[in-house]
């Protein structure tokens, strides 16, 4: 029976060490300032992973005098309410609105820790969330582990009407375009110059297409050029005072997509796409630009396949 | 000593079987996917014959699956000479069996898609006329779920109007004709409640004169209107025929070239 008079001290230590290990999860969220009230949370060039909890993605606030406008929530609950913390370190003004900039998981799971506030997107995005939120969030479970742990799907109540829109003096313009998503939504303080352009440009590094119409989004590229700015956010990279980041974006989209047709009318298998042939220096340089090439050959090439194949000349009786 | 046997029928097990079972695994080469399946798919799928892990036969994919319910496979085995048989098969999905080909006259050389249910290694085994199965294979990473998930034609009412519907091209290679090939079928692996197995079995090219230029035979978990690249001689016609488990016929004259583009 000796042996037990330890028990309770063994148990002890086991408490003990088992709180060692409790990692506390901090994304370091540090705002920085962008324009006179405006502060950007970059995210890292890189995939999802266990290291970076999802924090992959920028997001934004603007401090007006009549609150506090956040655009885009982050990956997860969590980031949410470490937003939200970061925000008050800033400001004493309160969080009034929410604006999500399209259905991808990394932009709007951090609504959680807003859904006391009005949450706004455009009307596609909260259909898309309405339906495929919930596949996003296990599938960020599955690529972020513990740093989702507890995330729900909150999905925006307000739907955005594209047009002026004036919050404590900043006159924000949304504006509603399409390609990266079915719904992307733009915002451009013109109060300030700074335009959130969301997903629909990517700096630095390789953008992503699972849901990508690469004809729309060249189209809503060259609407974004035209907008009159002096910061340009995008929704993944470093922050530009030129608009370097959507001819970036342009010139990627257009390589890809007319890599995977001519792959596709020559005859190539998939498979033989996966290791794209020749790119130029200036995309093979981008961050994730292997792995994000192979994702968009699956979400891209079929098309082209389809198209290709069909004009071939085939004889058959059908039932 | 209150852990170890007392007993000398236990002692046996301990001694005698569970070192027989290392025995068993090393008989042939180490897998260099390390896989724990390799040696039960060696005994099952290749009834132990000898094999050797051979870089000539290449799996190439991507190292992860971004739709579990398509992923890209190219097998080409092209390097090897007189390739008898190529078997693919995924050994971590439920249904392990994906493809296999009689090459014939085609270049032993065929990509497909896949669906897969997680993470796999995937494995083309190739039979050449020295009665070795040389293998090779890679990994692919999954979400997974890609055999449990209905086919999306199956929500389709009027799927089965184009049941075995083919589309197919051809495009001039040096020494014959790229086929690339699609044969409308829901590939159902009879893994969701309610909805059967219901896949292509058996897949024949002739060509002009008839004469057999390759043979295929597909199983469950073959993508959904599995979508074929082949490397087959002649001048690019050629007569698809075959049928799914149930006995529907798939049968087709690919002509060749492309349309308005003629005959090539």
């Amino acid at each position: 029976m000796n042996g037990f008079r330890c028990l309770p001290l063994v148990l002890v230590l086991l408490m003990l060490s088992v709180d060692a290990f409790a990692v506390k999860r901090d994304y370091g969220l540090v705002p920085q300032q962008v324009a006179p009230g405006t502060y950007v949370l970059l995210g890292f060039n890189e995939h999802f992973n266990f290291r970076n909890g999802g924090n992959i993605v920028n997001t934004g606030f603007i401090v007006t005098d009549a609150g506090v406008v956040v655009i885009d929530t982050g990956p997860s609950r969590l980031y949410g309410e470490q937003m939200r913390e970061a925000i008050a370190k800033v400001t004493d003004q309160p969080v009034v609105k929410v604006f999500n900039t399209h259905l991808h998981p990394d932009h709007f799971l951090g609504n959680q820790a807003f859904e006391d506030l009005p949450e706004a997107a455009l009307a596609g995005t909260i259909e898309g969330i309405r339906q495929n939120g919930e596949m996003f969030n296990e599938s960020l479970y599955r690529l972020c582990g513990p740093w989702e742990a507890g995330t729900r799907v909150v999905v925006p109540g307000l739907v955005v009407t594209p047009g002026v829109e004036e919050v404590g003096g900043h006159r924000l313009r949304l504006i509603g375009y399409d390609g990266h998503t079915d719904a992307d939504l733009a915002i451009l303080d013109e109060t300030t110059g700074v335009l959130f352009a969301g997903d629909l440009v990517f700096h630095g590094r390789a953008p992503t297409t699972p849901h990508a119409d690469i004809g729309r989004w060249l189209a809503s590229l060259d609407a974004l050029a035209g907008l009159s700015f002096s910061v340009l956010v995008p929704g993944h990279g470093a922050v530009s005072t030129n608009d370097d980041p959507i001819r970036q974006t342009r010139d990627y989209l257009v390589w890809l997509r007319d890599g995977l047709k001519r792959g596709a009318e020559q005859g190539s298998d998939m498979a033989e796409l996966l290791s794209p042939r020749e790119p130029p220096a200036s995309i093979r340089r981008l961050a994730v630009f292997a792995a994000e090439y192979q994702r968009s050959v699956a979400h891209l090439f079929p098309a082209f396949e389809r198209a290709a194949i069909e004009r071939g000349r085939v004889v058959q009786e059908l039932d | 000593m209150r852990y170890l046997p007392d007993k000398p029928v236990a002692w046996f097990v301990l001694l005698v079987l569970l070192p027989g079972q290392s025995l068993l695994a090393a008989a042939g080469p180490e897998d260099p996917l390390g896989s724990f399946m390799w040696a039960e798919m060696h005994a099952r799928l290749l009834r132990g014959e000898p094999v050797v892990f051979d870089d000539r036969v290449r799996v190439l994919m991507p190292a992860e699956a971004e739709d579990s319910m398509n992923v890209p496979v190219l097998v080409d085995a092209t390097a090897l000479a007189d390739v008898e048989r190529i078997l693919v098969f995924a050994e971590l999905n439920p249904i392990h069996k994906v493809l296999e080909m009689r090459p014939h006259r085609a270049a032993a050389r065929i990509g497909f898609r896949l669906k897969v249910q997680q993470a796999t290694p995937v494995r083309a085994a190739v039979l050449a006329r020295d009665g070795t199965w040389h293998v090779g294979g890679s990994i692919v990473d999954a979400a997974g779920g890609g055999c449990t998930a209905p086919s999306i034609g199956s929500a389709n009412p009027d799927w089965a109007s184009r049941l075995g519907e083919v589309a197919a091209r051809t495009w001039p290679r040096e020494d014959g004709v790229r086929l690339r090939m699609r044969v409308m079928h829901p590939m159902d692996t009879g893994l969701v409640a309610g909805i059967p197995a219901f896949y292509i079995e058996e897949l024949e090219l002739r060509d002009a004169a008839g004469e057999l230029a390759t043979e295929l035979w597909l199983y469950e978990p073959v993508a959904e209107n599995p979508v074929l690249t082949l490397d087959l001689p002649g001048s690019g016609r050629f007569t698809v025929s075959g049928r799914d488990n149930n006995g529907n016929p798939v049968l087709a004259e690919v002509l060749g070239g492309e349309a308005g583009g003629g005959a090539r």
